[in-house]
């Protein structure tokens, strides 16, 4: 197995290029109007969870974005999903 | 380096991926029956996209050197109106017969609705009845954990059900662990958004192990990438894997899987 030196190596701009992206995205949302999005108020919640100690921080952070309701739903309000569970499902408002 | 792509959508891309496809070392490629962008108006338009997955697909695969092989059923993007969804699966028999067909796929949830649910069972139970294997497809996103659930609990219901023949697609870090710990396969697809990338599958390995895993580009009409698993198999590389570990999960793992349906030949 590479060690920590040979992981940032190969996979350190990439992650760089990432955290600056996500960070000038939540620039980019607060310059412009409109309401709260439920999908930039769910990544910013699952942000904390990148700094735990902790050996599933990928898991965790799907866990956050994801439905977590039990129920069946009657039909399909419409066929598609957006990545961040909708106000009514538990997301985040 | 050979190959096998176990899981993409040909009738979405051209003939010049079947060449880049080739080049990269695939031997053998599988193609689940899918939701084809839109919603199709009729069974009729279901016969004939069975027809194309049984008889051109094969053709066009051939002339690169690849076998290709499909898997049949309804989508669940499809199936929630249960009237159609059986109009379209009692076309299904009459196809078993093709020398090309895999088994039942790919079936599962979408919205994660009581109408997918139940033509995902009726999908079960007929490959019960022709003892294939079954390759189940799970919701996108933030559906994909409640579905997984759901599909695993439905699926707990069939006593009759060999868990070794049915592989769960489309795992990610929060559902990986529940389709495996239940003796099910399970496949990881790198998408570059939507699902794993490459890293982050090499991550599932070797935290996870080898067994029972394999990787797909499920390569569409969408933003999917056909080049996805020789892509990694390089990151692989890069990462210090073993040829024999690179070669286990992209052609060994897939291989062991599909030798379970009857018409599937190295």
């Amino acid at each position: 197995m590479p060690d920590k030196k040979k992981i940032a190596d190969l996979h350190f701009m990439n992650a760089r290029c990432q955290l600056i992206d996500l960070a000038a995205f939540f620039d980019r949302m607060d310059r412009h109007g409109g309401p709260d999005d439920y999908r930039d108020l769910a990544l910013r919640a699952a942000v904390p969870i990148l700094l735990e100690k902790r050996p599933d921080r990928a898991k965790a952070v799907l866990d956050l974005l994801s439905d977590d309701s039990t129920e069946l739903l009657d039909s399909a309000p419409f066929q598609g999903a957006f990545g961040a569970p909708l106000p009514q499902q538990g997301g985040a408002r | 380096m050979k190959y096998i792509e176990p899981h993409a959508h040909m009738v979405s891309r051209t003939t010049d991926d079947y060449l880049k496809l080739a080049l990269a070392g695939c031997e053998i490629l599988c193609e689940p029956a899918f939701w084809a962008g839109f919603d199709r108006s009729s069974a009729q338009g279901f016969f004939d996209y069975f027809r194309q997955l049984t008889d051109y697909e094969p053709k066009r695969a051939e002339r690169f050197g690849i076998k290709h092989y499909c898997w049949l059923c309804i989508n669940p993007k499809e199936a929630d109106d249960p009237v159609f969804a059986r109009e379209v699966m009692s076309l299904i028999p009459e196809f078993l017969e093709k020398k090309s067909v895999l088994g039942i796929g790919e079936i599962g949830l979408n919205k994660n609705t009581r109408n997918e649910r139940i033509i995902f069972e009726e999908h079960v139970q007929i490959a019960l009845e022709h003892d294939l294997p079954i390759l189940i497809h799970t919701p996108h996103l933030e559906d994909k954990k409640k579905g997984t659930r759901m599909i695993l609990d439905a699926l707990a219901n069939f006593s009759r059900l060999n868990r070794e023949k049915v592989i769960i697609d489309h795992v990610e870090e929060h559902t990986a662990a529940l389709v495996l710990d239940q003796g099910y396969w399970a496949g990881m697809t790198l998408y570059p958004e939507s699902k794993c990338t490459p890293n982050r599958a090499i991550d599932m390995l070797e935290t996870l192990g080898t067994e029972r895993l394999w990787l797909n580009s499920a390569c569409d009409w969408g933003v999917s990438d056909p080049m996805a698993v020789p892509k990694c198999a390089l990151e692989m590389k890069r990462r210090e894997h073993s040829a024999e570990f690179i070669e286990k999960v992209i052609y060994h793992n897939p291989a062991k899987f599909l030798a379970q349906a009857k018409n599937f030949q190295l």
